[in-house]
């Protein structure tokens, strides 16, 4: 197995010069999930968007340190964010539907990227729905508005979106956070599929869930990347203090 | 003690809410009594004739078609001009502007812009349209005079409009490989639409019921055709019920009547028009 992904001496800066997150330096392995957990205001979620270069977005900037995805660091100027963002695809942590069918939230990114085919639109949309587990739920009504849909089949609509693009990397921003238990286990049943073909990082909304669902696992405070490692020593024999201490729930 | 304070406390809550209503009611008895009366007044007026036929006798008898089809003309020229630009820079001023001093100068201007005196609009558009540049008294002329004083409405009701639109849309958009344009264009705009309609009508209304910007620089006090080219002056309804109501000797009150109520029922019905749109959108907003 080899490293999809390394980051290298990475540090991030807000506009103001307050970091955010203090070199860090890890390898994210293909076909594994990868958990980045940790307490809030870690920088957790704000890696997350430097690996689709959403932080251009924001006022956050890299101040050191490479990003190497296939061996290419993405945090050149010279990167292709389009085709970048195709490849690094993201769910968030409210699903966000766009308002129209599901059909053409399906269809949206392909769009975006010229396609035009009506037998590829079609045959990426039942793929992807297949991909995210909820074909069979929601096949007979795919021109119905997706805002009518529940937040857990949102959520998984908005993953079989990203799914549609067939990205290499698939980011998940807390995408259970507002979701009840069944729709959750019907995520992460899906993340155990996903693994088998993408290299899958998720920011858990839980402890648990960072367990259940780690190959490996990160953890960070306040900026800083404490333990990273297999997801089962962490959450049974973590080497550090602070990680024992926040897996067993004394702070947090 | 306490008793009496809370007896009070009762009493001035009643009586608030009772003032409260009756001031809200007074705000709208204008509205009502000047259509009651202009309808009132001017129904017997409106005939096959006067709203289809020339002006004849100095004005005092035949119909006004000159006029409406002047504010019709100058109404549509406001439109060509004023709804691309105002939108174009809504959109930048929503989804592109950097917040930076010169942002906050294009913002300080517009605003400015709301506020100045229509009958200024009016010299200003005599200056530069009618004599610099030499397009005479003409719809031309009219039009971009209203143009500009259109402007800042179209402006900020469509930047609001965009406003509105959530980001996450934009965000989302993005993080599936698009560019901004693509992301304004396929979800942005369509869906702060009507909210952008909404404020071109408000916007085109104000434009049609003003006298002041056309007094110099396209209005004419007597023009029996109709226009034929934007070069052309042209009658005008709000100016034509200026002219009748105090420059013509002898004129029949009833005309004059007819006039205002033609005048109130296009602005009224574009208002409609803006209404129905807004409504229908939220009820189908998917947000």
């Amino acid at each position: 197995m080899t490293d999809k992904i390394v980051i290298e001496a990475l540090s991030l800066t807000y506009s103001d010069g307050v970091e955010s997150l203090r070199n860090i330096s890890m390898g994210v392995r293909e076909n594994a999930v990868t958990v980045l957990f940790g307490p809030a205001g870690g920088g957790k979620s704000t890696l997350l968007r430097c690996l689709n270069r959403l932080n251009d977005l924001t006022e956050i900037r890299a101040s050191a340190g490479r990003i190497l995805i296939d061996g290419e660091n993405i945090l050149d100027p010279k990167t292709d964010v389009i085709a970048l963002r195709r490849k690094v695809g993201m769910v968030f942590a409210r699903p966000v539907v766009l308002p129209m069918s599901i059909r053409q939230n399906l269809t949206y990114g392909l769009e975006l990227a010229g396609e035009k085919r009506k037998s590829r639109l079609d045959e990426a949309v039942e793929r992807s729905l297949k991909l995210a587990a909820i074909w069979d739920e929601i096949k007979d009504r795919l021109d119905d508005p997706a805002i009518a849909l529940s937040g857990g089949q949102q959520q998984r609509v908005c993953l079989a979106r990203v799914l549609a693009l067939q990205p290499e990397i698939i980011l998940l921003d807390e995408p259970t956070s507002g979701l009840d238990p069944i729709s959750t286990g019907k995520v992460e049943a899906a993340l155990l599929e996903l693994k088998k073909e993408y290299t899958v990082i998720l920011v858990p909304h839980s402890v648990q869930q960072a367990a259940r669902a780690a190959d490996f696992a990160a953890f960070f405070l306040q900026g800083e990347l404490v333990e990273y490692g297999e997801g089962k020593s962490i959450f049974t024999m973590p080497k550090e203090k602070r990680t024992e201490d926040y897996v067993t729930g004394r702070f947090g | 003690m306490m008793k009496h304070l809370r007896l009070n406390r009762h009493l001035t809550e009643r009586l608030g809410f009772v003032g409260l209503t009756l001031m809200a009611l007074v705000t709208v008895a204008p509205i009502v009594a000047v259509v009651i009366y202009i309808l009132a007044q001017g129904v017997p007026a409106i005939s096959w004739e006067f709203l289809t036929g020339l002006p004849r006798d100095g004005m005092r008898a035949g119909g006004i078609l000159p006029a409406i089809v002047g504010t019709f003309y100058l109404t549509i020229g406001t439109a060509i001009f004023s709804v691309p630009l105002g939108i174009a820079a809504a959109i930048y001023l929503s989804e592109y502007a950097p917040e930076n001093s010169l942002t906050r100068l294009i913002r300080i201007a517009i605003i400015n812009l709301a506020g100045i005196p229509s009958v200024v609009y009016g010299l200003f558009g005599m200056g530069l349209f009618v004599l610099f540049l030499k397009f005479g008294t003409s719809i031309l002329a009219a039009s971009l005079t209203l143009s500009i004083m259109t402007l800042p409405v179209i402006i900020s009701t469509a930047e609001e409009a965009l406003r509105a639109v959530p980001q996450s849309f934009r965000t989302v958009s993005i993080s599936l490989g698009g560019t901004r344009w693509q992301g304004i264009q396929r979800i942005v705009l369509p869906q702060a639409l009507p909210g952008i309609l909404t404020g071109v009508i408000l916007g085109l209304e104000r434009a049609a019921g003003e006298t002041a910007p056309i007094l110099f620089t396209g209005a004419a006090f007597f023009l029996p055709r109709l226009p034929n080219s934007p070069f052309d002056a042209t009658m005008a309804l709000p100016y034509h019920l200026f002219v009748i109501s105090t420059q013509v000797p002898e004129m029949p009150p009833q005309i004059q009547y007819g006039t205002a109520l033609v005048l109130m029922a296009f602005v009224l019905g574009m208002n409609l028009i803006a209404t129905t749109i807004r409504s229908r959108a939220r009820a189908r907003r998917q947000w």
